[in-house]
């Protein structure tokens, strides 16, 4: 499969490999280290490593801030962008500001709405939504053109990736959704955390059935519990999570001080089954504020060692 | 039509507390229909505020007039000949009202009584909700009859986001999913198919981005 950009996840999923990838929450302050000591506990273990954009909405350290240092420590970041707080001269901006980087990969995201952090006052912009930055990224990269119609010297180079909530709802339009996304151009998905395996994989298929799984890398995302608490957050509280009942059953009946290896348990288990999915390229493992457990992980799953690719 | 709702009377007496003479000036369109700023609140507000200055032991005239509108010159005028009778009036139409009626009494200073909200609907007495934020650029047509700007909190154009769970939006289940409601209108009319078409970047130089708007038709000027 040839490769459009210098990404390393794209050569990766272009030669075939399943790939990983995994993701840091910068500070809420100035210091860079809190960015270098996750990536360093996780960067053996992983392709890429998202950085994510002021996530539930609390104000953080800016993600092309945190994805620079990634890149000066030659890792790989992936940009993760949200619609909620730039309109489209500061989005195009800090995508340019990204690419001058040689940041080659970026996630196009809406946001979490401000009510969920630390500035519920505030306003959001939404000038255009999470397809429409896609669009962007494509036109800017492929065009060689800013959304004004001028030419931008020395375009952004960067692979184009997106999220997709298998479960939320109605389930009826996620699979036509996905094709919308791949019509805007996207070329990776990072899914939204995966417990229902079962109706993954019923998205999967009609995904394949509409013949969605050749033209888009699909990483399963996956998160595992701390605690029953936390399956039962995730169950109760997070919009478009689905957690079977057996599974929330299966932390509740483990001994508290064995709720976290349990579940680094359950999502080995889970990696191990998605990857018998078809169409299933990759695995975006998001172990909140849980980095140190990555590793693990990775290995246990059978994803280790990492390839290496020119 | 334009729903907005009482302010505390709290925040009205501490903005006229040291007038004598005051207007209170309601307007009998939408404020009227979204009862907060017709002729029965007028009265309403009228008595408290003439209870409260009586309680503080205080003289102070507080009358009361119910226009057809507040948006129109010619009703407007019509309390041209009493104006100088007040030092200060209290609107309980909605922004517009105020704004022109301070334009058009320019040394009178006018107080809002009440807080405009948006363009909506009486769902029940008592129910109001929003409908349109007058973007200028009207895309119902595409979107099933039902507004994403004004009913999505993201206003997404290619919605829905992955918040949207059982008919509700992330930020409240008390507030319906722009999106779902898009979809099932979308499927009532046999139109599924359309979901797919990808909207476009909006042209938001109609909306309020674009500075303040005027609509301009000659061909009805006299």
């Amino acid at each position: 499969m040839k490769v459009k950009t210098p990404s390393k996840l794209e050569k990766i999923l272009a030669a075939g490999h399943l790939a990983v990838t995994s993701e840091c929450g910068p500070p809420r302050g100035t210091d860079m280290e809190v960015i270098v000591e996750k990536a360093n506990l996780i960067k053996d273990h992983v392709d890429a490593i998202n950085i994510t954009d002021n996530q539930t909405s609390v104000t953080r350290m800016c993600s092309l801030a945190a994805c620079i240092r990634l890149k000066l420590m030659g890792l790989e970041p992936v940009l993760q962008m949200v619609t909620r707080d730039r309109n489209r001269i500061a989005l195009q901006s800090d995508i340019l500001g990204a690419a001058a980087f040689d940041i080659y990969n970026i996630l196009c995201l809406s946001g979490d709405h401000q009510s969920f952090g630390d500035c519920p006052t505030g306003q959001n912009v939404h000038d255009i939504d999470s397809m429409q930055l896609i669009q962007t990224v494509r036109h800017m990269r492929d065009d060689g053109k800013f959304l004004g119609g001028d030419d931008i010297k020395r375009p952004p180079q960067m692979f184009v990736g997106a999220a997709a909530n298998p479960f939320a709802d109605p389930f009826e339009i996620r699979v036509p959704r996905l094709a919308k996304k791949i019509a805007a151009g996207v070329e990776f998905i990072q899914t939204q955390c995966i417990y229902d395996i079962d109706k993954f994989e019923l998205w999967m298929k009609m995904a394949q059935d509409r013949g969605l799984l050749e033209k888009v890398a699909i990483l399963a995302g996956v998160t595992p519990f701390k605690s029953v608490g936390m399956a039962r957050y995730m169950k109760n509280r997070v919009p478009g999570i689905e957690v079977p009942d057996e599974m929330v059953k299966r932390m509740a009946d483990t001994p508290k001080e064995k709720q976290p290896e349990e579940g680094i348990k359950i999502c080995i288990e889970s990696i191990q089954r998605l990857k018998e999915i078809e169409g299933v390229r990759g695995f975006h493992i998001m172990a909140i504020e849980w980095e140190e457990m990555v590793p693990k992980m990775v290995e246990k799953s059978g994803l280790y060692p990492r390839p290496s690719v020119e | 039509m334009i729903v907005a709702d009482k302010k505390p009377i709290e925040e009205i007496i501490e903005e006229i507390k040291e007038h004598e003479k005051i207007l209170i000036l309601g307007c009998n369109e939408c404020v009227t229909v979204c009862e907060a700023g017709g002729k029965k609140e007028v009265g309403v507000l009228a008595s408290a505020l003439r209870m409260y200055f009586l309680n503080q032991g205080r003289e102070v005239k507080i009358d009361e007039v119910t226009l057809e509108r507040q948006c129109d010159h010619e009703y407007l005028e019509e309390i041209r000949d009493v104006m100088d009778q007040y030092d200060a009036v209290v609107s309980i139409a909605c922004g517009v009202g105020v704004q022109f009626m301070a334009e058009k009494y320019h040394d009178t200073p006018i107080y809002p009584g009440v807080n405009t909200c948006f363009m909506g609907v009486t769902e029940k007495r008592g129910l109001w909700t929003e409908r349109c934020q007058g973007c200028g650029d009207c895309i119902l047509a595409r979107t099933g009859g039902i507004c994403p700007v004004s009913r999505c909190a993201k206003r997404i154009f290619n919605g829905p986001c992955g918040g949207s769970v059982k008919g509700s939006c992330e930020i409240n289940k008390e507030i319906d999913c722009a999106w779902q409601l898009i979809v099932e209108r979308l499927k009532a009319l046999n139109r599924l198919d359309d979901y797919e078409e990808l909207s476009p970047l909006k042209d938001w130089s109609t909306d309020r981005a674009g500075g303040p708007r005027k609509v301009v038709r000659e061909d009805v000027q006299e």
